[in-house]
This record gives structure tokens, sequence and C-alpha cells, in this order.
């Protein structure tokens, strides 16, 4: 497939961002539980909000530089019985707003407790809109995926593996992020964050790579006799049928050599996976400010890399009519 | 139920692209136009089409043959494309099968490209929305036509006959029996979309002869030559 700059934009920004509001929920929910005792814990969920919402907004906007029609976007919501994309623009707002009022909540101190569950866990407005928020945005993370993972003949992607990385990227450069931001603003809370978004990072080297392997040795379908209802071992196409090139060889191949899709590859497993975490691990040791903030830049733009060769990665059925590209 | 289709017979197509013509040149004129063109006359034409006829060449020297191989959207029973289409702009029509897109609707996200697994659907760059193959629908169903006229236009072009139009589900269809009688075939049938397009194979008449059509049964000494001529016949001396 041809990787398009506005899902790659679109998928890695509102992963990011939900992945951030996680990190706070976590962080709020550790607290809650007498399991983090830093007073300033506080002092991150409004700022961290508006940083979250701002990741989902960038993603939003460069989504519609996909569409043809932006202005007839809403028209999107109204397939959610059936389409995965249709649920995506749907709960992508929803989540939004929940990000925006809890948030809201914290930046106006509005966390009076409501009600006391078992004589333990007190309730206010915070914990029930972060609880909301959480199931969204873990809504979001398969809406968004199974718009990849639904489409059975694009084999390289119809594996529970996507949804499963595309949860683990996202909270990694959120939890990443979030550790970033409590550096910056010096908060007692970049070990904490750092120490999830290592483990995240490494169980999503883990898939990652058990899903490159199963794409190299993946026995596809189709195959050019299936295609024409042909049988015979030797066909060759002498003309696709045009000469200056169609939509399909345009939206579905990427255009790349073999090689600089190795470099690609090794790029994204360097720049997502090792380069961060021996940051992080070192700014642990000496207690630098800086280096969580680096950790998240170096990991997303990985991160960018890492989908330009998901989407690249995918070899669909209709190539095989297109047999002087491929 | 109805279901519309066409069956392409590639043992008749001959490549011509008349088809590929007709239809451009009725629907960018019609309701699924304009179906616009990117710098037609320079180095790199390119621009939308519903229907593309591709040449494949089937085995190795001297053992090999053309194929012409005309493609158009299939119409699918089960279509892939429509479910994921976010806005219901892709839609089957309930009555006669026709997969169609409302261009009002679509928002151009190409979701539904992805989702056909033999790329028949194209994205018109000039207009932004998702095309295909409409079956002439703005033909098909044109009452004010005289029955012999509501067919797809490429239907009509064809100089060989190679296409067939009509119902694949009524059983006595001139599709339906072509369909039955000469072999007819989906594509990628391991997706389970059923195409309502079928395809006829190449097909060789080949002439069967067995050893004992050319030597009769009944002749006991297993000679069939002629007997070698013996002094003069009755022919030579009588005339
Ligand atoms: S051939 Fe493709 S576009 Fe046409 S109905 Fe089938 S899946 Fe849809
Ligand atoms: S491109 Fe148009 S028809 Fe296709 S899925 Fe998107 S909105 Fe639907």
């Amino acid at each position: 497939m041809h990787p398009a700059f506005s899902v790659i934009f679109l998928t890695t920004l509102i992963g990011a961002g939900q992945g951030l509001f996680l990190a706070l929920f976590t962080s709020q929910f550790y607290s809650l539980a007498n399991l983090l005792h830093s007073p300033q814990t506080a002092e991150l969920y409004a700022p961290g909000s508006l940083l979250a919402l701002l990741l989902l907004g960038a993603g939003l906007l460069a989504s519609f530089f996909h569409l043809g029609h932006p202005e007839r976007a809403w028209r999107s919501a109204t397939q959610w019985r059936t389409s995965w994309l249709s649920r995506e623009v749907i709960v992508l707002p929803a989540f939004m707003s929940m990000v925006m009022l809890y948030g809201i909540v914290h930046y106006f101190g509005w966390t009076q407790t409501l009600f006391v569950i078992s004589d333990a866990l007190p309730v206010d407005l915070s914990l029930i809109i972060g609880t909301l928020g959480t199931l969204l945005a873990f809504a979001l993370f398969i809406c968004t995926a199974m718009i990849y993972a639904s489409i059975k003949f694009l084999q390289e992607w119809h594996t529970p593996l996507t949804l499963i990385n595309y949860t683990l990227f996202g909270i990694a450069s959120g939890f990443m992020l979030a550790a970033a931001l409590s550096a910056w603003m010096n908060i007692e809370l970049v070990a904490f964050f750092g120490a999830w978004a290592v483990i995240a990072t490494l169980l999503a080297l883990l898939t990652r790579v058990i899903s490159l392997i199963r794409n190299q040795r993946i026995r596809h379908k189709s195959s050019i006799q299936t295609a024409l209802g042909i049988r015979h071992n030797h066909i060759k196409q002498s003309t696709m049928g045009f000469m200056g090139g169609s939509f399909n060889t345009r939206e579905f191949f990427h255009g790349r050599s073999d090689s600089a899709l190795k470099i690609i590859k090794y790029f994204f497993i360097l720049m997502v996976f090792v380069v961060p975490v021996a940051l992080i691990l070192v700014s642990y040791m000496i207690q630098s400010p800086h280096l969580p903030m680096l950790a998240f830049a170096i990991q997303f733009l990985g991160l960018i890399a890492e989908r330009y060769y998901f989407f690249a990665d995918a070899r669909h059925p209709q190539n095989l009519y297109y047999q002087n590209i491929a | 139920m109805t279901q519309l289709a066409l069956v392409i017979d590639l043992n008749v197509c001959v490549g011509c692209h008349a088809c590929v013509t007709s239809c451009k040149e009725w629907n960018t004129s019609g309701w699924a136009g304009p179906m616009v063109d990117q710098h037609p006359y320079d180095n790199d034409p390119t621009g939308t089409f519903f229907n593309r006829v591709q040449t494949y060449e089937i085995g190795t020297f001297p053992n090999m043959e053309t194929v012409h191989f005309p493609k158009s959207c299939l119409h699918c029973e089960d279509p892939p494309c429509v479910p994921v289409c976010p806005t219901g702009a892709s839609y089957k029509r309930k009555d006669n099968g026709v997969v169609l897109v409302d261009y009002d609707k679509c928002i151009g996200c190409k979701y539904c490209s992805w989702a056909c697994p033999y790329g028949m659907r194209e994205l018109d760059e000039y207009q932004k929305v998702m095309k295909k193959c409409t079956l002439c629908i703005d033909r098909i169903s044109d009452e004010s036509k005289p029955e012999s006229e509501r067919k797809p236009a490429c239907v009509l072009a064809c100089p060989t006959s190679a296409r067939l139009f009509g119902d694949v589900h009524d059983s006595d269809s001139e599709v339906s029996v072509a369909i039955r009688e000469q072999g007819g075939y989906q594509l990628m049938p391991e997706w389970g979309t059923r195409p309502a397009n079928h395809y006829l194979p190449r097909r060789k008449t080949r002439l069967q002869l067995h050893k004992d059509e050319l030597e009769r049964v009944d002749n006991p000494l297993r000679e069939e030559s002629l007997p070698a001529a013996e002094g003069e016949t009755l022919d030579d001396i009588a005339f």
C-alpha cells in the first residue's frame, strides 16, 4: 500500500494522545491507592490533558487532509453499524471531550469527594470522567486498528497483532511523553512514567517483531492464477490497459526499493525501541531533566517510520493485476 | 431477486478496447460523469476509467497464447467494499444488485478501494469522489429506450459479442446458461465476495479420434490399407 502521511500522522498523534491520557489517569489512580506519594502529582493533570487534547486535535486535523471532501466529513459518522472507520469518527471526538472535561475538572479543582465506595474508594468527578475516558481511549485503539485489521485480504494487517501493536505503541509513546512532561515541569514522576514507558516499549518490541516475522513468512491466498482464473504457471502481463498509470498504480504501491524499506525497518527498530529505552535508563541514572524529552521525540520520529513501514509492508491482492509495477 | 451482471468470454475477446472507449463516452457525459483525464496529450496520460482491458501472455514460447482480460467492477453479491464505507455513499441496490456510489455523499476517503480485492474502484482526481462501473445504470433503467438498447454501453459496443449482460439469478437467462454450459467462473473465489460477473474460459475445440475409430473393429485382419491393384480391373476394359 502507498503510505499516506495524513493517516500516518493521524494514527501516531492520536495514539500518543491516548497514551498520555492513560498515563495521567494511571498516576491519579496510583496516588489514590497511595502507591505514589508525590504532592505535586495533581499539578500535572490539567497541562497534561491540554497536551493530550492538542495531540488528538492535530491528529484529527491531519485526517482531514486524507479526504477528498472534508466539508462532508460529518457524514462519516452515519455507518457505525458496519464501518470501523465510522466508529472511529464517533469515538475520537467523544474521547476528546472526556479529555477536555478531565482537564477542566482538575484545573478548577472540582475534585471534592462525591461519595465513597465501601469506605475505601473516595469517588470524585475526575475519577468518573477518567474512567469513562480510559474506556474510550481503549475503544479508540480498537477502532483505529480494526480499520486495518478488518480487511481480510490485506493479510499482513488481518491479525490481532495489529490491535495489540497499535495499543502498545500508543501507550508507550504516551507514557514516554508523560515522563518528558513531568521532567520538564520538574515533577517527581519521571521514574514512574519512565518505567511504564520502558515496559510498554519492550512489550511492543516483542509483538512488533512477532508481526514482522509473521509478515515475512506470509503465504498469500491470491495469486495471478486465481486473479485471472487461468491455470498456468507462466503468466506474464504485457499491458496493464494504460500507459500513464492510474489510481490503481498510485494508491497501492509504495514505490520504494526493497533496500529502502529494509533501512526504514531497521531505522524504526532503533528509534522506537533501542534508543528511547537506553535514554530513559541513562536519564534515571544521571537524573537528567532533558533526556526523557529527547527519548519521546526520538520515539515519535521512529513511530512515524514504523507506521510508514506498516503501510508499505501490506501487499494488496489488486497488485496482481498490475504486474508491470509490482 | 435480480442480480444484473456481465459475463465476459475470454475465448472471444480480441482486446480491441471498444468497451473501454464506449464506456468512457457514455459515462463521462451521463449521470456518473465527468470522468476527467489528467494531461491526456502529454507523456503520462491518466484518468478515470470504469473498464480496462489488460493483456496477458500465457505460457512460454512457442507454446503460448495471448489472453485479453477486460476488468471492471464485478458487482459482488457479498461486496466487501460496501459495509466499510463510513458515509453510506457506497451501496448495493436491492432491486437489481448493482453496486453504486452516491457521489453527493462520498467524502473520498478511499477506504472502499482498499476493501475491494480486485482494485475495481478508482478515485476521480478531479471530482475527488470514488468511481466505478455502474453497469450503465442510467441506461439499463431508462424505460424510454427500446428493450434492445437497455444494455450497458460496453455490451452494445463489443464487436465480437464477448460481453453478455443479464440476470444471473434467473436460471434461464442468456448469462446463466452461458455460465452453466460454458464453464463460467468467478475471480478470486477465495475471498467469498461472490462476484456476480463471470468469465468464460478459453476453450479449445479439438478433434478427438480414438484408435478404434480409425481401425474397424470388425476387420479381422486389422488391415486398413486399400487392396493393392491386381492386374486389369473392370474399369480398365469397360468403356
Ligand atoms: S468488484 Fe470490488 S468494487 Fe465491485 S462490488 Fe466487488 S468488491 Fe465492490
Ligand atoms: S471513498 Fe466514498 S464511497 Fe468509498 S468508503 Fe469513502 S465515502 Fe464511502
